[in-house]
């Protein structure tokens, strides 16, 4: 290493102070992310300043309002033509403005703002002292069972803070697809999942097995930030960057030499395969690939279950969106070294998923198995590597998401005198009992098991057919192999609900207010018409199929 | 644009399955007489498809022709050939009198809960049956026609496992466990095979680029789309395995009796005279016209399958001690006539399957229509509870006989001229196949006079004397099917005719002609 090398190691050459210019930045096209980080900070304000008992109704409008402004936002800059004639990577280039990020941004803010629905529902539960009584614990600071929770529930606080922690893990999943260099990618990373971490610890009932689930999620999940962490550290040492775009020619070898300090580790493979494999395995962590899954069903069980709905869905919509990102613009020169290994974790991940589906026994489980089930179907479509691929993983998340909201409010509703009755044996003839409820959530079941006229198997005929296209025929056999498995346990949880006798203790289904209402009816819509007239949605998913570099 | 008379008759009894279902819980009766209506103007429609039908024009007409998902290459188009027409208007004849026949048999046993419509789902269910399987004929885009395929398992699932038989030898918790057990089964199997073959509708796009079965039949026959020929043979058995779930084929047959014995009679026969038929119509027009080469490599293990399942279903019908379970064996049997006439490539071999389809249909609704009819009465579906039934009822064991000589393909009545095509049509190619099949009609004679013997002859048991003879609506069932068999046994010609134009078209895809009459040259 020359003198001069080692030297600019720890020193710079000064320059004008002047020539530092203020950093530029889009706000036009940051306006989604920005109206959701504005009100989440309103919120945290309304916490602080607005009286107890107007707290709820404040939160609830200042969140659907930034929903539904972000989501104007979003539709904006789509008819602008970002996406389909032009794109921008804004905020000196942290941020890409195109296609994929678009519609991620818009299916992440629509699920959102159903799950928000679910989020403010107040009528489930039985009143509490008089008072109206959301999911989420009274005070979350009280340890379960004392004196002082019983204060709490006694005073009938409830935890508005979740309108604003909502509205941050949003905002840094609308950031998580669109990063377009690393550090954002962190940034937004963290961002999204401590909200997250805390959400899944605010659970009125069962409270210990929530903050159980919450101190799994937040280990397990501090690992995979630490090891993405890592990763980029190492492919820093490599490209000498942090952009996606530079990261990507020196991958290619079209660009040598970008920062003269790193002349030794620049263009180090090893570096690139390990760095890498880290910040993908962070990524598979979050969309919960076999074999990152583990956390997948503990915390699905334990979290509150509107959060579980918005988890499953947002989060893993802005995950497969980072990873696509990653693997698409970052490292496609790297694909026949990161296709056979994703061929495995899909393989393991549809499998696995749908095998250990069958012996579960409780409802939020087995969905936590089939949203992993769902995840290898998704990677099968991330393999293809082709812009077919791009657009049929988009699509899948949107016609998912809405599925997994759907069918998570629905459980909300199926109760007994200990709150949720999530084990399977007590869902044992409800079809007699409410057989619409029944009705819609086996619309919900046939739609994850992908039967044909439902959402779920257009979309899984959109990654198939890109799998297949992309020449990955066996991972599309080993497919329909495993949907033929999870359509198992989906029948099964049919047949209990329309075939057995109701138990005589059985739990009751209860009247939900207009807000799970229009939830479960936006999901039963959604499933629906993606299933029968795909096409227009088909064609949005394909013309923002194009990244931006 | 004219009138979308294909659409139609497959909407119309969507519409009104959707209306039946809508009827309030306490209107029964209305929700009876909507779905009998909603079937019968479904039938004249059906008619109106057959009289605007012209057996010497177009191959496909009445075709209808729109976008629907472009990105999968996948469009809204139907049209009708000889053979589906024959099977559309089956379906519409059949359906009028399992709505009928099931009249009181979605009556709730108690009429306690008010949101619990029991009556108003059967039928509204098997209008909806009616709906998939009345557009799977029609499709001729191969997307199209497996979502239907597939969707159709639904509600057909929820026909088996959510009704059943009242009476139960081991009292109704056992009743609803058996059943759910064979609706599951039911699923089971066929989603696998829909998932298989949705492997291989996937790979055909990926080969020809669009779902038309027109467009990629031509592109073959003039050599624009050359298939690998494992492509084409792995491709083929995607699609025929679906097929031989659904027909069903021995030995993925196991479905079939644990189905038709726990669903109700009408149930039984909207399962075996209906819904299966789908599958052995979809080899005659996807398997072959698709992949001509295939099929005829497959041939010899094909066949070799439907003769087991010709002399294993019969065997397996002689010694049933369930009268629907036997009538589901026998069932199988024929299904193996059908396949076997359909692989021996022949014309005559594939008029008979056709033919047979039709037959199969009407003689297996009228043996197991009365059947039900019969088991409704006495509370058991064991032959062994039954004895001298002919004193007296005389008219239900009448039928009954009619229908039981009608599976057995008695010259006179209609299965016997298809049983026969398929004979000799398979016999002019593979003589050996052909002369063991024949044991099957003896064995389908020992079956039936058997089960006869048994429940109606001898003396009269005790259970059975104050058994009442057909009521009116039970005659309303069954007379017209024991006039169509007659008919159609002795004049088969209006079908044969609609059948043969396709069945030749067909042939010619496969590139097939009928074997030369050999003479034994005089020397």
């Amino acid at each position: 290493m020359s003198a001069t090398a080692v030297h600019s190691l720890w020193t710079t050459a000064a320059d004008p102070i002047s020539k530092i210019d203020a950093p530029k930045i889009e706000y036009g096209q940051l306006a989604p992310t920005l109206i959701v980080v504005g009100a989440a900070i309103v919120g945290v304000l309304i916490e602080a300043f607005v009286p107890r008992r107007s707290r709820y109704y404040a939160q609830t409008f200042v969140s659907v309002v930034a929903l539904v402004a972000a989501f104007a936002a979003v539709v904006a800059l789509a008819a602008d033509g970002y996406g389909t004639t032009k794109a921008g990577i804004a905020a000196m280039g942290a941020i890409a403005v195109d296609g994929p990020a678009l519609f991620l941004q818009g299916t992440i803010l629509l699920a959102a703002l159903v799950g928000l629905f679910t989020f403010a529902e107040r009528r489930l539960d039985p009143a509490a002292h008089g008072n109206r009584v959301d999911s989420f614990a009274a005070q979350a600071a009280s340890v379960p069972g004392s004196e002082s929770e019983q204060k709490a529930v006694k005073a009938g606080f409830t935890t508005t803070e979740v309108f604003p922690l909502l509205l941050f893990a949003v905002a840094g999943m609308l950031i998580f697809p669109a990063a377009n260099d690393l550090l954002t990618l962190f940034v937004a990373l963290e961002v999204f999942s401590l909200p997250l971490y805390l959400l899944c610890a605010l659970a009125r009932r069962k409270r210990l097995m929530s903050q159980e689930a919450a101190v799994k999620y937040f280990l397990l999940g501090a690992f995979a930030s630490a090891f993405t962490l890592f990763g980029i550290a190492l492919l820093y040492g490599y490209a000498g960057s942090m952009s996606y775009g530079t990261i990507a020619q020196v991958v290619d070898g079209t660009v040598q030499n970008v920062t003269p300090a790193l002349a030794d580790t620049m263009g180090n493979d090893a570096l690139l395969l390990v760095g890498a494999a880290l910040i993908v395995m962070g990524l598979l962590f979050k969309v919960g690939a076999v074999p990152f899954h583990m956390w997948t069903p503990d915390v699905y069980q334990g979290a509150p279950t509107p959060v579980t709905g918005f988890m499953a869905a947002a989060t893993k919509v802005a995950a497969f969106g980072a990873l696509l990102r990653i693997l698409y613009v970052v490292l496609p020169g790297l694909r026949w070294d990161w296709r056979p290994v994703m061929w495995g974790v899909a393989i393991v991940t549809m499998l696995g998923g749908a095998i250990v589906a069958i012996t579960q026994t409780d409802i939020k489980r087995l969905l936590a198995y089939s949203s992993i089930a769902h995840a290898g179907f998704i990677l099968a479509g991330v393999i293809a590597t082709s812009p077919d691929g791009i657009s049929s993983v988009l699509f899948y998340l949107a016609a998912y998401s809405f599925v997994t909201i759907g069918a998570f409010a629905v459980v909300t509703l199926v109760r007994d005198a200990g709150g949720e009755a999530t084990h399977l044996s007590k869902w044992a003839g409800l079809g007699r009992r409410s057989p619409l409820v029944a009705a819609v959530f086996a619309v919900f079941l046939l739609a994850f098991a992908g039967i044909p006229l439902t959402s779920g198997f257009a979309g899984k005929f959109a990654v198939f057919k890109a799998a297949a296209e992309g020449g990955a025929a066996p991972l599309v056999v080993i497919g329909v192999i495993s949907s033929a498995v999870a359509a198992f346990f989906y029948i099964r949880v049919i047949v209990l609900m329309f075939f057995s006798e109701p138990r005589p203790e059985g739990p009751t289904v209860a009247v939900p207010s207009p807000l799970t209402m229009t939830a479960i009816g936006i999901g039963v819509a959604v499933t629906v018409v993606l299933g029968v007239a795909p096409q227009y949605f088909l064609d949005l998913a394909g013309q923002a199929g194009v990244f931006v570099r | 644009m004219s009138f979308p008379l294909l659409t139609a008759t497959a909407v119309l009894p969507a519409v009104g399955a959707i209306a039946t279902a809508a009827v309030p819980a306490a209107k029964r009766t209305v929700a009876k007489w909507l779905a009998l209506l909603f079937s019968l103007a479904t039938l004249a429609l059906a008619i109106t498809v057959l009289v605007r039908f012209d057996p010497d024009g177009d191959r496909y007409q009445l075709t209808e022709s729109h976008s629907w998902i472009a990105d999968f290459g996948v469009r809204y188009e139907l049209g009708v050939d000889g053979i589906a027409v024959a099977l559309i208007a089956l379906t519409a004849v059949l359906i009028p009198f399992i709505v009928l026949a099931g009249w009181h048999d979605a009556d709730p046993l108690e009429t306690g809960s008010s949101r619990w419509r029991p009556t108003q789902g059967f039928f509204a269910l098997i209008l909806a049956v009616e709906a998939m399987v009345i557009i799977s004929f029609e499709a001729t885009d191969v997307f199209l026609f497996y979502i239907f395929f597939e969707a159709m398992l639904i509600p057909m699932y929820f026909l088996i496992g959510g009704f059943g038989d009242r009476a139960h030898e081991h009292g109704e918790k056992a009743a609803a466990t058996q059943r759910s057990y064979a609706a599951v089964k039911f699923l089971l199997y066929n989603l696998a095979g829909g998932l298989i073959m949705l492997a291989a509708v996937i790979g055909l796009y990926v080969v020809a680029g669009n779902f038309s079965l027109t467009e990629i039949a031509e592109a073959r026959a003039s050599g624009e789309l050359n298939m690998a020929t494992s492509t084409e043979r792995w491709l083929f058995l995607g699609f025929f395995f679906a097929f031989a779930v659904k027909a069903p084929l021995w030995p993925l047959h196991t479905w079939l009796p644990n189905a038709m014995q726990e669903s109700t009679a009408p149930v039984a026969v909207l399962i075996t005279a209906v819904v299966d038929k789908v599958g052995t119509f979809a080899m005659l027009r996807f398997c072959l016209q698709l992949f001509p080469e295939a099929s005829k490599w497959a041939t010899p293990v094909i066949l070799v399958l439907a003769l087991i399942s010709i002399i294993y279903g019969a065997l397996l019908a002689v010694g049933q001690r369930d009268i629907k379970r036997l009538i589901a064996y026998a069932s199988i049997s024929h299904f193996g006539f059908i396949i076997m006439g359909i692989f021996a490539m022949t014309s005559q071999g594939q008029s008979g399957a056709t033919l047979y389809m039709v037959n199969h249909g009407i003689s297996t609704a009228a043996l197991m229509l009365v059947a039900g009819f019969l088991i409704s009465r006495r509370g058991s579906r064991l032959i062994a509870d039954y004895g001298g039934v002919q004193k007296v009822a005389p008219v239900l064991a009448g039928t009954f006989l009619i229908g039981g000589l009608a599976t057995l393909s008695l010259p006179g009545l209609a299965p016997f001229v298809s049983e026969f095509l398929v004979l000799v049509g398979t016999f002019t190619r593979y003589p050996v196949i052909g002369i063991i099949a024949t044991f099957g009609i003896v064995l389908a004679a020992l079956y039936t006079l058997v089960l006869y013997q048994r429940t109606m002859t001898g003396p009269v048991k005790p259970e059975v004397s104050a058994m009442p003879d057909l009521r009116v609506r039970e005659l309303v069932v069954v007379a017209p099917l024991v006039v169509l068999l007659i008919f159609l046994g002795v004049y088969p010609k209006p079908v044969t005719d609609i059948v043969n134009p396709a069945v030749k078209q067909t042939m010619s895809d496969v590139q097939k002609q009928d074997p030369r009459p050999e003479v034994e040259a005089a020397k």
